[in-house]
């Protein structure tokens, strides 16, 4: 089984973020993380904001920054659609904390000013993973 | 000689300064054409992605959702209407115009109510000279739309569509998109599509024989992700209409500037025949003149001897 791979494509509303060959794929789906190897079986699961991990056949891994989005696995293709997403290294961690601190204290009440929160926090945590 | 010298002269390098402008814009959308194509073909793999998992949800489960269901009597439909914020693009904001109202006369006569959200400025302002009322509109960005432009669109779409009977928020029974599709540089169509109640999905293209769907385990369940997904579908959808929309623009601009730059080349060449004609007019009254005055001189001369 050495030789199966999957073939993983991070895709957002306006680019594909990134595709190639993977070993392994992490990510967080509404029911909690789940990890996909080669020949899972097919799954269609909802994704919150979050990170998503990716192990690549040349044994590195890359880490993403994703939006509520949706993972699909069907004959070791993964699809993760993601409205906006956004590799480690595309992330400007300054911005990220400015924009948390700003959001926070922007007032916690209303869904957005959460949503706002959650997103920084994710692209914090994908950046601090990747280091 | 109807214009003076002078007043050609001026006019020909009114014409020159025109034809700069016109020339400009015209290798301004050129560029910003091959730009908003690669746009669009960005965002197809997304749309596909999308396209492939509703189909597979609503291949593997019969669930219904109100987003795909007719309403039984539709009694009120919106119209979205879109236009472009700036204008020198030919006849493609009145074109879009003259089809939304083609689709709401139609509309008007199956007994249905018309409500009309519009894109760009130059759409409401249209409706806004004629008095005409116009539930919500978007402007500032519809030569680069983004994702998010869309997604508030179709959120403010999406809500109105689902909203309660009992609710303050006005009810539609049905969405309708009318953009300019981009068929080729030369040929932009109008376009209508009915974006709501969604027809039954289909994939691009048909599976082939020994392609099966793979039987898909949904997680959390069937109803959660396809509550999930229509909505990003409809976001999807009306994204490609926004990006086919400023193709179009771009392209309908370019074709506009590009024959007023070959009509004031020609307005130029014209008007410089003519201002040559008055130039040689003049010079030739101006000899003439000297010629009889010499003339006239030599008259006197010669009869004082």
């Amino acid at each position: 089984m050495a030789d199966e791979v999957l073939h993983v494509e991070l895709v957002a509303a306006d680019r594909t973020v990134w595709s190639g060959e993977a070993t392994m794929v992490i990510a967080r789906t509404t029911e909690g993380d789940v990890g996909i190897l080669p020949n899972h079986a097919p799954v269609l699961a909802l994704l919150v904001d979050g990170v998503v991990e990716v192990t690549t056949d040349q044994k590195e891994t890359w880490v993403a920054a994703v939006d509520a989005g949706f993972l699909s696995v069907a004959d070791n293709r993964v699809s993760i659609l993601s409205e906006h997403a956004e590799m480690s290294h595309e992330i400007d961690l300054e911005k990220a904390r400015h924009d948390l601190e700003r959001a926070r204290s922007a007032g916690e009440q209303d869904d957005e000013a959460e949503e706002a929160v959650r997103r920084a926090q994710a692209r914090i945590r994908a950046v601090e993973k990747s280091t | 000689m109807a214009a003076s010298l002078r007043q050609l002269r001026g006019r020909i390098r009114s014409v020159q300064s025109i034809k700069k402008i016109t020339r400009a814009m015209e290798l301004i959308a050129t560029s910003r054409i091959i730009k908003a194509q690669q746009r669009a073909q960005a965002a197809a793999p997304y749309a596909r992605e999308l396209t492939r998992a509703v189909s597979a949800v609503a291949t593997f489960s019969n669930v219904e959702h109100p987003l795909t269901s007719e309403k039984d009597n539709p009694k009120t439909a919106a119209v979205l209407v879109v236009t472009s914020d700036r204008g020198l693009a030919g006849a493609y904001s009145s074109s879009v115009l003259r089809e939304s109202e083609r689709l709401a006369e139609k509309l008007r006569s199956e007994g249905k109510e018309v409500r009309t959200y519009v894109t760009g400025r130059k759409g409401v302002a249209y409706f806004h000279f004629r008095r005409r009322a116009i539930v919500d509109s978007w402007t500032g960005f519809s030569d680069t739309p983004t994702y998010d432009d869309a997604r508030v669109i179709a959120d403010a779409l999406l809500e109105t569509f689902l909203a309660e009977e009992e609710s303050d928020v006005a009810v539609v029974d049905e969405v309708h998109v009318v953009y300019t599709r981009f068929v080729s540089m030369l040929r932009q169509q109008p376009t209508t599509i009915r974006l709501l109640p969604l027809e039954v999905v289909e994939g691009t293209e048909p599976p082939e024989e020994h392609e099966v769907l793979p039987l898909y385990e949904f997680e959390p369940s069937a109803a959660d992700v396809l509550d999930a997904l229509l909505p990003r579908y409809v976001t999807s959808r009306i994204y490609f209409c926004l990006l086919q929309a400023s193709a179009s623009e771009l392209a309908a601009r370019q074709r506009a500037m590009k024959s007023a730059t070959d009509n004031a080349e020609d307005l130029i060449e014209k008007l410089s025949r003519t201002a040559n004609q008055a130039r040689q007019a003049g010079i030739t009254q101006e000899i003439s003149e000297i010629v009889g005055g010499v003339n006239a001189l030599a008259d006197a001369t010669a009869g004082s001897e």
